[in-house]
């Protein structure tokens, strides 16, 4: 029996239509995905279910009644809760404290014990495995999520969302979640799925539905499906799943990055005696959970930060101290992740945004005053090149969809030949188009000889394209695995703070090792 | 053919972006003179006849003209200071005691520095008024905010105050008072006066100074790399960290170059209308050279204008007053809703944009 039904629901924000007569059936007691690239409607359409935005058109029966909640505040007394990808826990509270949080057991009075115990019961029963009195801000992310698992699931509802919610998670943790999952569907649970992911999407489901431009391509069930034909329905239009690579050609060190430590102005240390290179012709990736020190690591690299301790160099030259300027000088380029914030100029125009990195200097400006000329022949024939649309120069970066305006960044980072590059989640919520794009700008530049460091949260992305991958955890290089040693289970692990043989390291421990 | 139709196309694009700037300005002076109209009709005058008079008052003849040009020129002169600091995303709120600095400055200046020609005795009173008033609301908090992270407004109004004390204890008995019971400095050297350029009214060479300096601070922002970096450390520290700009010495010179202007504007008004230094409270111009700038958008250029109304709003409500009795604070009411309509920008979108759907709706009807 279908729990819920959406009939014919439209939305659309000004002009562009986010959702176009989506009709959905979701059966009671099963686990539907929903997949889509960014962009394809997913969460809109779970919003407007949600109640936190409103249909144009269309209706939503669940349990047989025509409903239309108010907000999540109604969706919840309903039977509706969703897990959002972006956590809303109060992190400085206890578990318990997060979950009771406006549904205590008492009316006025809060006991403690007796919201702890209530708790704790449902941990135990449904092999949460997490401590209720721990404070939040104090567990891994994985843990978090679980809370928020948690939150929903004593809300008493009868039907789950959860929004990517292995986005931010290591194998591992997936897997415990998947644990779950299964877990509260036994107990007759409906949890719809979202996910841009097809490996996910495949193992966990019993039905799927793709969207794509805010319209429902098709569902189907999951057992009659594979991951080729769900990524065709994804995109419309064949595609080609796997990286052809060539083979490689290293050469020399070109990136040599000694005994690297940083302490940030807390004086805590976000970088341990960091130590790897990277040879011309390589791309080495580098994998961990978010807010490891990949972030100072790159900045130090950049020239944004500067180190307490150890040496950098390229191409034997020592650049340890050099600027931001300086460093972008001798070769050093830098996609950031952030890039709306960083990245780019969202109110400027692409010829401003072009030349960031070059319009102090000549040809761009000559005693100080900028060549416009110049600048907008420069980014006209960039655009050409990397294919950035529409390719209109004088128009701003903020109409540019993600892809092109990370084109943009590319054009700019890579348009003039660096030794090194840096870059920090290249692909992160672009379509398939644009990430094909842009992997393949990153294997020529390999191709070319020169060295790429590639700092991602998705291991899917790393295990693609890395030649050699090393994980960070704790500020740490946790070790090394060469191309044919990389398997998702080992750097699973390492992400967790072991090294690749599987014992656990105390802090620092690897250079003993 | 097909490129004649693209530039039409391009400039017809051009022009819809320059209307869609110039919208929120120009709808919140014409609200405001509506609101105005109102008021003067609700105490029983008649708006039309009003504001008939206060442009001949302000506009009508030659005198009057020259008159509101010598008005302008102050809000010119501290609103471009204003809006370099609006570039960088910096509020300067101190431009009044900037502007009090300057003119102490250029006073001084004026009156102890003795027998140099004119050609040597005005710029380098302007350049020291600018000097100081440069240090006055750049330099220090510019350091504070780049160093500490003490926020401009703050400093900015502390330093204000600072500088109007300052002046109240320098001429009231103290050591830049003149001889008499007057509150007020000695006159300066004729060698540092800037001439009336016409007779009977205050309008001074010091307009040639309110034409130039806006069109060098617009090639500056717009068009050299200094002004692109202050421009992109306005618009996202963040971004300029990244490209490697210095972003604490872009606030420092950005709050600089404010604080210079204002202050020039303060000497400009001692050589050429005052001759001296006279003690008041305020002269109300550094708090208009904020609203100057938020009418012009931060454009050098657009100041220009943006004083102007502001000071057609001004003389010809003393006109008004003189002749017809209405109280002059109406421009004060006017300046005021102006004000309140640019801050609230985006009321006027809304209605704006609740407008054009309207008429699409009622095309679809039709058709």
């Amino acid at each position: 029996m279908a729990i819920l039904q959406t009939r014919n629901i439209t939305k659309s924000f000004g002009d562009i239509v986010a959702n176009k007569g989506i009709n959905l059936k979701i059966e009671e007691g099963s686990v539907h995905a929903i997949l889509g690239e960014n962009g394809a409607g997913k969460s809109t359409l779970m919003k407007i279910i949600y109640g936190l935005y409103q249909a144009d058109k269309g209706e939503i029966i669940f349990k047989g009644d025509p409903i239309n909640f108010k907000g999540p505040q109604d969706a919840i007394n309903n039977g509706v809760g969703m897990v959002h990808q972006h956590f809303m826990l109060i992190p400085a509270m206890s578990v318990t404290e997060n979950i009771i949080l406006g549904y205590e057991p008492e009316n006025i009075i809060y006991n403690k014990a007796n919201a702890e115990k209530e708790v704790e019961e449902i941990i135990d029963n449904y092999n949460f495995n997490i401590d209720p009195s721990a404070i939040v801000k104090d567990l891994s992310v994985g843990l978090q999520q679980r809370v928020e698992i948690l939150k929903v699931f004593y809300r008493d509802v009868d039907l789950m969302i959860l929004d990517e919610p292995t986005a931010v998670l290591t194998p591992q943790e997936t897997n415990s979640l998947f644990n779950i999952i299964n877990k509260l569907k036994k107990e007759g649970m409906t949890i719809i799925f979202i996910s841009h992911k097809l490996d996910e999407v495949l193992s966990i489901s019993d039905k799927i539905t793709v969207l794509r431009k805010g319209k429902k391509e098709a569902t189907v069930e999951t057992k009659n499906t594979d991951k080729q034909k769900l990524a065709n329905l994804m995109v419309g239009r064949e595609v080609v799943l796997q990286v052809s690579k060539n083979p490689q050609k290293f050469g020399e060190d070109k990136l040599i990055v000694n005994n690297l430590s940083y302490i940030n102005d807390n004086g805590i240390r976000k970088i341990k005696d960091f130590d790897f290179s990277i040879k011309s012709g390589e791309i080495f990736g580098l994998a961990g959970v978010d807010g490891n020190g990949q972030n100072e690591l790159v900045e130090c690299l950049t020239g944004l930060l500067s180190p307490d301790k150890g040496e950098i160099f390229l191409d034997q030259k020592n650049i340890t101290n050099a600027g931001t300027r300086e460093k972008h000088k001798e070769g050093i380029s830098y996609i950031p992740q952030d890039r709306q914030k960083k990245g780019l100029l969202l109110e400027f125009s692409l010829v401003v945004n072009s030349v960031l990195k070059s319009y102090h200097e000549a040809p761009f400006s000559k005693m100080g005053i900028l060549n416009f000329d110049e600048m907008y022949n420069y980014t006209k024939k960039k655009i050409e090149e990397f294919d950035v649309s529409p390719n209109n120069p004088d128009i701003k970066a903020k109409n540019l969809s993600g892809g092109n305006q990370q084109k943009i960044i590319l054009a700019r980072e890579i348009g003039r030949m660096p030794e090194v590059l840096i870059a920090v989640q290249p692909t992160r919520g672009l379509d398939v188009g644009a990430i094909e794009f842009i992997r393949e700008q990153l294997l020529k530049l390999r191709d070319e000889g020169k060295a790429i460091l590639l700092v991602s949260l998705e291991l899917d992305e790393i295990m693609a394209m890395a030649d050699r991958v090393g994980v960070i955890y704790s500020g740490e290089l946790m070790g090394v695995l060469n191309e044919s040693e990389i398997n998702r289970e080992k750097i699973g692990l390492m992400m967790l703070g072991q090294n690749g043989h599987g014992t656990s390291l105390g802090r620092g421990g690897l250079h003993d090792v | 053919m097909v490129m004649v139709l693209l530039l039409e196309e391009e400039d017809f694009m051009m022009f819809k972006y320059k209307f869609k700037t110039l919208l929120v300005p120009i709808s919140s002076i014409i609200i405001a003179l509506i609101i105005g109209g109102f008021l003067m009709l609700f105490t029983g005058n008649n708006p039309i006849e009003v504001y008939k008079v206060m442009i001949f008052g302000a506009v009508g003849s030659i005198p009057n003209l020259a008159n509101t040009l010598a008005n302008a020129i102050p809000l010119i002169l501290s609103g471009v200071g204003v809006a370099i600091a609006f570039n960088s995303g910096l509020f300067n709120i101190g431009a009044e005691g900037q502007y009090m600095i300057g003119a102490l400055v250029g006073a001084w200046a004026g009156y102890s520095i003795q027998g140099l020609p004119w050609v040597i005795h005005i710029p380098l009173v302007l350049l020291l008024s600018m000097i100081a008033g440069g240090l006055w609301g750049g330099i220090v908090p510019g350091l504070a905010k780049a160093f500490t992270g003490a926020h401009e407004v703050i400093t900015t109004m502390m330093m204000s105050y600072i500088a109007i004390f300052l002046t109240h204890f320098l001429l009231r008995g103290g050591p830049m008072q003149a001889s008499g019971y007057v509150p007020q400095s000695p006159k300066i050297e004729s060698s540092s006066i800037l001439p009336i350029l016409l007779e009977k009214t205050q309008l001074s060479a010091g307009i040639f100074i309110a034409i130039i300096v806006p069109i060098i601070c617009y090639f500056f922002i717009y068009k050299t790399k200094w002004g692109l970096n202050m421009r992109i450390v306005g618009k996202s520290i963040e971004t300029a960290e990244y490209i490697g700009i210095s972003v604490p010495k872009t606030i420092v010179a950005s709050l600089g170059l404010s604080g210079a202007f204002a202050g020039l504007a303060g000497a400009v008004q001692v050589l050429g209308i005052q001759h001296r230094m006279v003690d008041s409270f305020s002269s109300g111009y550094g708090y208009t050279a904020i609203v100057v700038a938020m009418l012009a958008r931060n454009n050098p250029i657009g100041v220009i204008f943006a004083a102007l109304i502001f000071a057609i709003l001004n003389t010809g409500s003393q006109f008004v007053q003189i002749n017809l009795g209405v109280s002059a604070q109406i421009a004060d009411i006017i300046s005021g809703i102006i004000i309140f309509f640019i801050a609230v920008e985006k009321i006027i979108k809304i209605v704006y944009k609740y407008y054009n759907r309207s008429q699409t709706e009622n095309r679809g009807v039709i058709s």
